[in-house]
Order: C-alpha cells, then structure tokens, then sequence
C-alpha cells in the first residue's frame, strides 16, 4: 500500500508556502516521494526548522504575514524564482483562497490541492450547505442561505426554533459566530454580527443554524482524485478552547458503527459530489443523545490533527495529496483502509495555561523529546530556535497510538511525561491534567466540555 | 518628554481595524490608561495603554510595523 514504483513524477519540485510543523511535514513527504523541496519564508522565520531541512530556501517578505506568507504575488515570484512546478499552501494562510488557486494553476503550476472551483463552493458556507443536502448529507436545520433582513431573520428562528447560531457566510475556524438565545436576542446580535463579518471577511453576509447544545465535533478524513473518492474514517476533536481544537481522536470513541458508516459514506458523497481532488475533511457536529449527525462544512486542505488518521490507517495523506496532484489515481481502495487501535494528538502550544493562555513566544532553550513505538511528535522545534510572536501559537503535535483507547492514554500520560520544551511556557500541563481526567479516560465530553473544565480547575502557576 | 516602550513583541496597530481611524493622533491629549493601539502576538490583540497622562509627541514606529518587547513605542509630554 505505500509507495514501491520508483516512476517519475509529473512534478519534480514543490515549493512549500507555509511555515512551522506543517513545512516541516511537505519536505519529509516531497523527499520520500523523490521530489525536490523549495521553502518560502519570512524574515522572522530565516532560521526555521523548514529552512535548514529544504533543499533550498527563498525569503517572500517582512515578517507580518500579509506580507509575505499571505501575499498571492511574492508566493508565486518565488516560484517562478526557484523554478518549482508545484506549489503545497499547507493550511492557514493561502491555503483555502481560490482565488490563489486558480492564479497557480493560471501560472503553469500544480497547486496541491483540490480545483480552484471545489475550494469556492466549499468555502461559501451556504453553497457548502446546499451541495451537502443536494449529495443527500444531512444539514443542520438553518436559514437556506443568506439571510436578508430581521424579518427573514425571525421567520427561520421561529421555524427552526431557539436558541440558534449566526455565522458568517465568509467565515471559518469558528470564527465570528454568536448565540442567539430568543427572538430579542437576535434582532440585538445582528447588526453587530453583520459589521463584524464584514470587517473581518470582507462579506457582512449571514446565516443561521440549529444551536446543539452537547454536540461532539466528528469529522471524516477524505481522498479524492477528481473522479473517484474514499474515506479514511473519522476523527473526534470536540476538546476545543474558544472554538479551537485542542485534542484529537482517531476514531472517534463513542460512535456507533452504524453511525460511523453512515457518516463517512455521506461524506464520500459529497466529494464526489464536487470532483474532490486531494485530501479534504468533512464536518459535522454529531448528537450523541439522538445519534443524528449534521453537516458543517468542508476543509478543503491538509489539516492539522491529519496525523490521528495516519496512525489508525497507516496511510501518509501527504504523500497521498502529492500524488495525486501530479495525477495519479487514487492508489487505495476503500476495502484496503484498515482502522486499526486508536490515536490521540495533544496541540503542543506556545501558550501560558496558567496566564488565561497568554501567547509566549521565545526561545527554545532545551528540548527533550519522546519516543518508543506508536508516539510520534511532528514539530517546527529545535534547541535554541525562536518561536517568533507574528504567526499562530503552535509548536508542535504529540501524538500516541496504541490498540485500544485505554492504552493510546496511558502511552501519552508516559509520553508528556517526557516532552520538555524549555524556555517558554506550553500547553504541556494541560494536556498532562487532561490525560489524566476520568471525563477524557470515559470519552465524556462536548464542545464546550473544555471551557467548563478549565474554569472548574485552574492549572497552577509553573513559574 | 519620556518615551515608554513596548508590552509585548509582535505586531503594532494605531486602529482598531484597517477601516477605522486611529485611537489617538500625534499631539492629542492623552489620560493614563487610554488605548494607544493594539499590539499582535500570536494572533491574540492586546491593547496598548497610556503608562501616564500627558501629550502624546509621537509613534516611534510605523502602523503594522513588528515590534520587540521592551522597544520605544511612542513619545509623551507631561
């Protein structure tokens, strides 16, 4: 199942736009798959991990990212710099921007991932929606599309019933969504909803959904060549903090397996549904009381926590999205996927959970690193390299495997034990509290489980 | 005239968004504890606030300009 033909690719170099553990993760595949390696990077970042494992590197710009790791022009000047014939966005940054998409391919190059058009309907979160329920994939109950006015508004609320969620048409990472408790309360939020959207976006358009009070965030992993698709089953991630995963499972612990094949046969649906081509994620929130699962929206990227399904599958989805970009069918059936023990992935961030989770750049001053079999740590780090304060908080991803769930947690309570990263604070001591807690260890927990959780118990002050 | 330097590292903002204008302009008035601008770190915006009341001289940096902790950031006259 993993790569044996030596063949030569239809791409020979892969420029890297991004930064951190992900650039770090393109340049470990690309060299496996034979493929030369070019890394953009900003002036903050001319010592990154990235930097010194590429074959060569090409500084794009300033140290904040509008300038350089977000700017479409200086991405493709230094393709054209360094002479690569295919771009990998990772994700964040340019890597949902169909517009970039669209101007690689427009240049002659490969992007590495899906078609600029896929990109489009799945980032408009209301086009999302109506694919979704065209492909016959459950939605949550919400406004069909944008909303025009208050009164429009009203009528949903009252249909669907309260409370009820707006969210940005534009948005993502959960960002900009507010929770309408009754009537009085949306005609309140909306207009501050609207201006927020709109300055953040650039689109003040908005809809609503169904508020689910205990939902679990479960999504399916997802491999398309442009004509045919496969799943490579579903990842838990409903440990979130401020709507941002902390904690990933694969699979997901609680689900029944009637539930389970529903839910990723309904999102092989979908992407064949829209040609996917790469690796995309579906999301849905899943309600473990009524066992009804909804559509969210589509990922259409590499994402973070894609480790989890690697270790359950044993497949490399990178080397996977590469391949594929160069053409190549998909190399995998469906009936050749194992799902085999279980996996959990703690984000390792430079963030202080003493200190409201205050950021913490700085330098790195020691790092000791666990290993053994079924542990693995996907990192941007090195001793002494600094962790610049212009770009997210992430430093790196601890991940466990084991056979069963049970074991997966107490290989990870050993491996945290071990991970030292010196210097500056890290959301080490949570996830050391949380391997350990009896709501984790039963898989007893929602989307808003974390927030409650760390307002009842205050991590202690390290330094 | 005493110049105050930077909270944090990261990125500097007189606005509270690139569509606004900016929380004070050279030679307002300032109180001790008014939002000069907004510092990013890490994505997270904290605000710069005036260590004294006095008039505000000058930015001794540029808007979006980065910034390190401990860096004179602007000017005041009591």
């Amino acid at each position: 199942m993993k790569r044996a033909d030596p063949a030569p690719m239809s791409i020979s170099k892969i420029l890297i736009a991004n930064r951190g553990e992900i650039a770090v993760r393109i340049i470990r595949a690309a060299r496996e798959l034979g493929l030369a390696t070019a890394q953009v990077f900003s002036e903050a970042d001319r010592d990154m991990l990235a930097v010194k494992l590429a074959d060569e590197a090409i500084e794009i710009g300033p140290a904040q990212a509008t300038k350089s790791y977000l700017s479409a022009e200086a991405i493709l000047r230094a393709a054209a710099a360094v002479g690569a014939d295919a771009i990998h966005p990772g994700y964040g940054f340019l890597s949902e921007n169909a517009d970039f998409a669209a101007s690689v391919e427009g240049a002659g190059l490969t992007f590495i991932g899906p078609s600029a058009d896929a990109i489009r309907q799945m980032g408009d979160k209301a086009r999302a929606r109506e694919v979704a329920a065209a492909a016959g994939v459950p939605t949550v109950p919400g406004s069909q599309g944008r909303l025009t006015d208050f009164n429009h508004a009203l009528a949903v609320g009252r249909r669907i019933g309260f409370p009820l969620m707006i969210k940005p048409l534009a948005g993502g990472g959960g960002r900009g969504i507010r929770v309408a408790e009754d009537a009085d309360a949306l005609g309140n939020l909306l207009p501050a909803a609207a201006a927020e959207a709109k300055a953040a976006f650039g689109d003040g358009g908005l809809y609503l959904e169904r508020f689910i009070a205990r939902a679990r965030h479960v999504e399916v992993q997802i491999l398309g060549d442009g004509k045919d698709a496969i799943h490579l089953y579903e990842r838990e991630c409903s440990l979130q903090r401020r709507r941002q995963k902390v904690w990933e499972e694969a699979p997901a612990a609680m689900l029944p397996a009637d539930v389970r094949e529903r839910l990723c046969a309904a999102a092989v649906r979908l992407a064949r549904a829209i040609a996917y081509r790469g690796a995309g994620t579906v999301e849905y929130l899943y309600d473990d009381e009524t066992r009804e699962f909804f559509f969210i929206e589509m990922n259409t990227r590499i994402q973070v926590e894609h480790p989890v399904t690697e270790m359950v599958t044993g497949v490399d989805l990178v080397c996977e999205m590469i391949r594929i970009a160069a053409g190549e069918k998909l190399r995998i059936r469906q009936d050749e996927i194992p799902l085999k023990g279980h996996a959990i992935e703690c984000r390792i961030n430079a963030e202080d959970p003493a200190r409201q989770f205050m950021p913490a750049p700085g330098v790195v001053t020691a790092l000791r690193v666990p290993g053994a079999p079924g542990v693995r740590f996907d990192t941007m780090l090195y001793p002494g390299c600094v962790v610049p304060p212009f770009y997210d908080s992430l430093l790196g991803k601890l991940i466990a495997w084991d056979e069963t769930r049970a074991a997966a947690l107490a290989r990870l309570d050993r491996a945290l034990g071990e991970l030292e990263i010196g210097g500056i604070p890290t959301t080490i001591p949570l996830h050391a509290a949380l391997v350990r807690d009896a709501d984790v260890a039963a898989a007893r927990f929602h989307t808003r489980w974390l927030e409650t959780w760390l307002a009842a118990n205050p991590l202690a002050k390290t330094a | 005239m005493r110049a105050f330097p930077s909270p944090l590292p990261g990125v500097f903002y007189r606005a509270p968004a690139p569509d606004k204008p900016p929380f004070k302009s050279e030679g307002d008035a300032v109180a001790a504890g008014d939002t000069l601008g907004l510092i990013e770190v890490m994505k997270i915006f904290t605000p710069v606030l005036a260590e004294e009341g006095g008039r505000l001289v000058k930015f001794l940096v540029e808007n979006e300009d980065a910034v390190m902790a401990g860096q004179p950031l602007y000017e005041l006259d009591r």
